[in-house]
């Protein structure tokens, strides 16, 4: 790795914080290459930063200066130099959302709206990371295993980053997501059986393809890392502090945890006050493995080997990150909700009708989460609460609407005046 | 399904090895081991591979970070270490890629 000399900062004042990869399990260092896996014990490796480095270009003045993208954040991210292309990802805004807040009976709430990223989805934060660290280490094809939202974000960082893209999906997934991927150039690969299985199949042909950089497999320590600049923009955003609580859905876990992981270190390089934050995460109740641990105070995550629900962008049956996802929840003074399908729909419907903004399935868990959290008193009436809607809603639209229904209605002023009456909104 | 079996002994059945592990059984991407059960396969292959069995067990359990496979089964949905394995089987062993326990 190269770092840049103290003495001689770059023309942009970068010093990176990136300090390799170690192990999370048994702390064996490793330098930072194409891998995941500890040579010693199996555990899975995962990026190190040496804050004190970080702190010394990070401030909140240098910060404000910078573009708004999640690059704003480089020192505190994977990488040795932010790449000078690629998609326009991250800085999206923190709405209030006030006629929401009084639905729920709150004071103060904010969506991070993280579906206006490239592809609609907060995953073009996790592969710009990728992506740079694949051409750096010279992969010539982009790939993942994906329940959609990473599907289309493959395809488009791919087609920028000139490389080709080949994405692996659950073959029963919603067709707009692997259209979306499709016409953004990837070969599509749709696997008979739930996420579970091509998470797994992509693992033995990471083995086996070279030349693949498998953006959630192989380079997965760097990949994850881009979720926590969601936490560092919602501090900037608020005034550089962090919430009370904060609501996320949890799929494999990996961005309910580095919420958390984000805060923690804008703590240690001195840009925020040590947080308090309490986090709720989401899951579908037909795929709730860390929500069904939580509520039954299992210290044990069974996977789901069969997940039943609507929401197919959580249906993962063995979260990678579902103990972490457990011990933050608990450690947090915050929780993991089940939320149905139909209150799924029923949250969805609700973001649209007070605040204008559609949402993807998951959204609609994340707000039924923070429903629920509401009734179970996790989160109160004067708490200052950040909801993550992770995708769009035009994604997953087959479950709320069906647009080619209703009457054709001929084009007089009598029968629309009908129609209207019908419809109630005369 | 009955499985063959050799002089009356356990079915042999072949394991599939991950590259970061290949450097402790020879560089071997398969090897094949007696077995009536997952658990007894692995126990085979221990015992040829000590350093394996470093690498891969904490206090005589299987680590977390390991997930093992029958086949394209995740043995978690079966019987566990018990999982019955014959002669047509092929035991995976993969990285959970789990963020630990803290």
């Amino acid at each position: 790795m190269t770092i840049a000399a103290r003495s001689a900062p770059t023309t942009t004042s970068f010093v990176p914080g990136f300090a390799g990869l170690a192990c999370a399990a048994c702390g064996t260092p490793a330098p930072a290459g194409p891998r995941f896996v500890c040579d010693r014990c199996f555990g899975p490796l995962e990026a190190t930063y040496d804050h004190a480095r970080a702190g010394e270009s990070l401030s909140r003045e240098t910060i404000a200066a910078r573009p708004r993208t999640l690059w704003r954040f480089a020192e505190l991210l994977p990488i040795d130099e932010p790449p000078p292309d690629g998609l326009a990802v991250g800085f999206s805004p923190l709405l209030p959302a006030p006629r929401l807040a009084a639905r729920l009976g709150l004071r103060q709430l904010w969506l991070k709206d993280d579906s206006r990223n490239p592809t609609l989805s907060f995953k073009d934060r996790n592969v710009a990371i990728a992506a740079a660290r694949a051409r750096r280490f010279g992969f010539e094809t982009l790939a993942c295993a994906s329940t959609g939202n990473l599907a289309a974000s493959v395809a488009a960082t791919a087609a920028v980053s000139g490389m080709k893209a080949v994405v692996l999906v659950p073959a029963d997934l919603e067709p707009a997501k692997i259209a979306q991927a499709e016409a953004l150039g990837a070969r599509v690969a749709r696997i008979d059986g739930p996420y579970d299985v091509v998470n797994r199949l992509c693992l033995e042909l990471s083995d086996e393809f070279e030349g693949w950089a498998v953006v959630n497999v192989n380079l997965r320590p760097y990949y994850s890392e881009g979720s926590k600049s969601v936490a560092f923009e919602v501090a900037e955003q608020l005034g550089w502090r962090a919430p009370d609580a904060v609501v996320a859905p949890i799929a494999s876990g990996s961005l309910y945890t580095k919420l958390r992981r984000g805060f923690d270190e804008l703590a240690a390089v001195g840009l925020i006050e040590t947080p308090n934050t309490r986090h709720i995460g989401g899951q579908p109740a037909g795929c709730g493995p860390v929500a069904t641990a939580f509520g039954t105070g299992s210290d044990t995550i069974r996977p789901v080997a069969r997940p039943d629900t609507i929401v197919r962008s959580l249906a993962i049956g063995s979260p990678a990150d579902g103990q972490r996802s457990l011990a933050l929840a608990r450690g947090s003074g915050g929780s993991v909700e089940a939320v149905e399908d139909a209150d799924t729909i029923a949250a969805i419907r609700l973001l649209a009708e007070t605040e204008g903004i559609l949402t993807e399935t998951a959204g609609g868990v994340t707000l039924g989460a923070l429903r629920l959290a509401i009734t179970r008193g996790v989160v109160g009436r004067d708490d200052e609460v950040v909801v993550v809607i992770t995708g769009n809603g035009l994604k997953t639209l087959d479950v709320i609407v069906d647009g080619t229904s209703g009457d054709v209605i001929e084009p007089s002023l009598d029968a629309f005046a009908t129609w209207a009456l019908k419809e109630g909104v005369s | 399904m009955t499985s063959p079996v050799r002089d009356g002994g356990p079915p042999v059945i072949r394991v599939r090895i991950p590259p970061v592990l290949r450097d402790v059984v020879d560089g071997a991407r398969q090897l094949e081991v007696e077995g009536a059960t997952v658990g007894e396969a692995l126990d085979a292959l221990f015992a040829r591979f000590p350093a394996l069995r470093d690498r891969l067990t904490t206090d005589g359990q299987l680590s977390t970070f390991v997930n093992v496979y029958v086949n394209a089964d995740d043995v978690r949905h079966r019987d566990g270490l018990a999982t019955a394995v014959g002669a047509t089987d092929t035991v995976i062993l993969l990285p959970a890629m789990a963020g630990g326990s803290g």
